[in-house]
């Protein structure tokens, strides 16, 4: 906020955030103009209910119910509401599957665009700078950070969410677990398999 | 190598500190207050000078801008802001956030889907180029995707048109539309030849070839 002859000023501003911010809402609350318990409930919110849990769910139902998974190919949003979760960064969804043939994977070079309602808030990484830039350019060695190879055939296609859709990665459904229902598949579902920054887990790997 | 490597966190936690919770909390409850919109205050934080933005966490932009957002709207004065003392009555917002609203705000969100009454320009499949345009104010278009040749994958409907909006210009909806890049366009020399990159692209960012 404040312009270029006041650089020291506003560096020191900003240098103790934990007293910046807590400065800020005293202020802001002084003037009436906001409600600290308001606050509160919004951190509840996504500290303990929208959470990756609510979007391995919608993956796990997509796994087990061929009809769903085509209701969220065509209208993702709709599909999605279905299992109640809407709202705030989540009101135009689009699901995109990987195939044997092809890895998605979500990034938002513009500034930290995330499906809030299936996946919560953004991990630290996603709004970085190192990831918003080598994404979209070298997806293969940021995957390779996160422990994943994928085949050198594989072709990757990287969503950069420019716009106000939200995208969901659908991975794909790890073999031989034909007899496991919805929960336990969704104990499968890490969240960054759902950026495309992960895999599902095997059986192994899960337990 | 760059920002060097993505540094991912085993079981990062929500928040890291306590203030990114109030941070949060203080961005969505002033953004409830109506006097500005989605697009500006992406614009803000865009316009915070590079070498700040880029060493700032993420919630230290959002506190950054939203210092600038209330100021420009009268809510909040410099003095204050650097004080954190009341010193002026300052403009009244629409809405003020109670607890009891916040559930229903939160499900609520803010949809920014649009009826237009035009007919989409392309269609899938269509063969177009982003325009090479740099605009010192707000855009959508990802600087390294314009000028480039690419392909309409799908027309995802018509929303809220950000340059506009951003500046208060009216929420001018245009139709959407997924573009697709092979890498060797927007990369060239030594890129993935598996990879391809896609942006959601306004109607009015793109060109006929």
């Amino acid at each position: 906020m404040f312009d270029h002859s006041h650089d020291h000023d506003h560096d020191n501003h900003y240098s103790d955030m934990q007293a910046r911010v807590r400065a800020l809402e005293t202020l802001l609350t002084e003037k009436g103009l906001i409600d600290p318990a308001a606050i509160d409930a919004i951190v509840e919110t996504y500290e303990t209910r929208v959470g990756p849990r609510n979007g391995a769910r919608v993956v796990a139902k997509a796994w087990a119910n061929p009809d769903f998974a085509e209701w969220l190919r065509v209208d993702a949003t709709a599909a999605i509401a279905s299992l109640g979760y809407t709202g705030r960064q989540g009101e135009h969804m689009r699901a995109v599957f990987n195939t044997p043939d092809t890895h998605n994977m979500v990034v938002c070079t513009l500034c930290s665009c995330y499906p809030w309602a299936v996946l919560g808030l953004p991990p630290v990484w996603y709004k970085a700078p190192a990831y918003r830039s080598r994404a979209v350019i070298n997806p293969r060695a940021v995957l390779a950070e996160f422990g994943v190879t994928l085949s050198p055939e594989t072709q990757i296609r990287v969503w950069d969410s420019t716009a106000e859709l939200r995208y969901l990665v659908v991975p794909e459904r790890p073999a031989g677990m034909d007899d496991l229902g919805e929960e336990a598949l969704a104990g499968l579902v890490t969240r960054d398999s759902m950026i495309g920054t992960g895999l599902a887990l095997a059986p192994r790997t899960a337990s | 190598m760059g920002f060097g490597p993505v540094a991912p966190e085993k079981d990062e936690p929500v928040f890291h500190a306590d203030w990114e919770k109030r941070a949060l909390g203080l961005t969505l409850s002033c953004g409830a207050f109506g006097a500005w919109n989605i697009d500006e205050s992406r614009h803000v934080r865009e316009s915070i000078p590079p070498a700040d933005y880029l060493s700032a966490s993420y919630y230290e932009i959002w506190i950054r801008a939203l210092d600038t957002l209330l100021e420009r709207h009268g809510f909040a004065t410099r003095d204050e802001l650097r004080s954190g003392k009341s010193l002026t009555q300052g403009a009244v917002p629409m809405c003020i956030l109670k607890a009891e609203m916040v559930a229903g705000m939160l499900a609520r969100g803010g949809p920014c889907d649009r009826p237009v009454h035009v007919e989409p320009q392309f269609a899938a499949g269509d063969r177009v180029k982003t325009r090479n345009s740099h605009p010192e104010s707000h855009t959508r278009l990802p600087r390294y995707a314009r000028g480039k040749l690419g392909r309409i994958e799908a027309v995802q409907g018509s929303f809220v048109f950000p340059d506009d909006n951003a500046h208060g210009n009216g929420e001018n909806p245009q139709w959407v539309y997924t573009v697709v890049f092979d890498a060797a366009e927007i990369w060239g020399d030594g890129c993935d030849p598996t990879l391809t990159v896609s942006v959601d692209a306004w109607e009015s960012y793109l060109e006929h070839l």
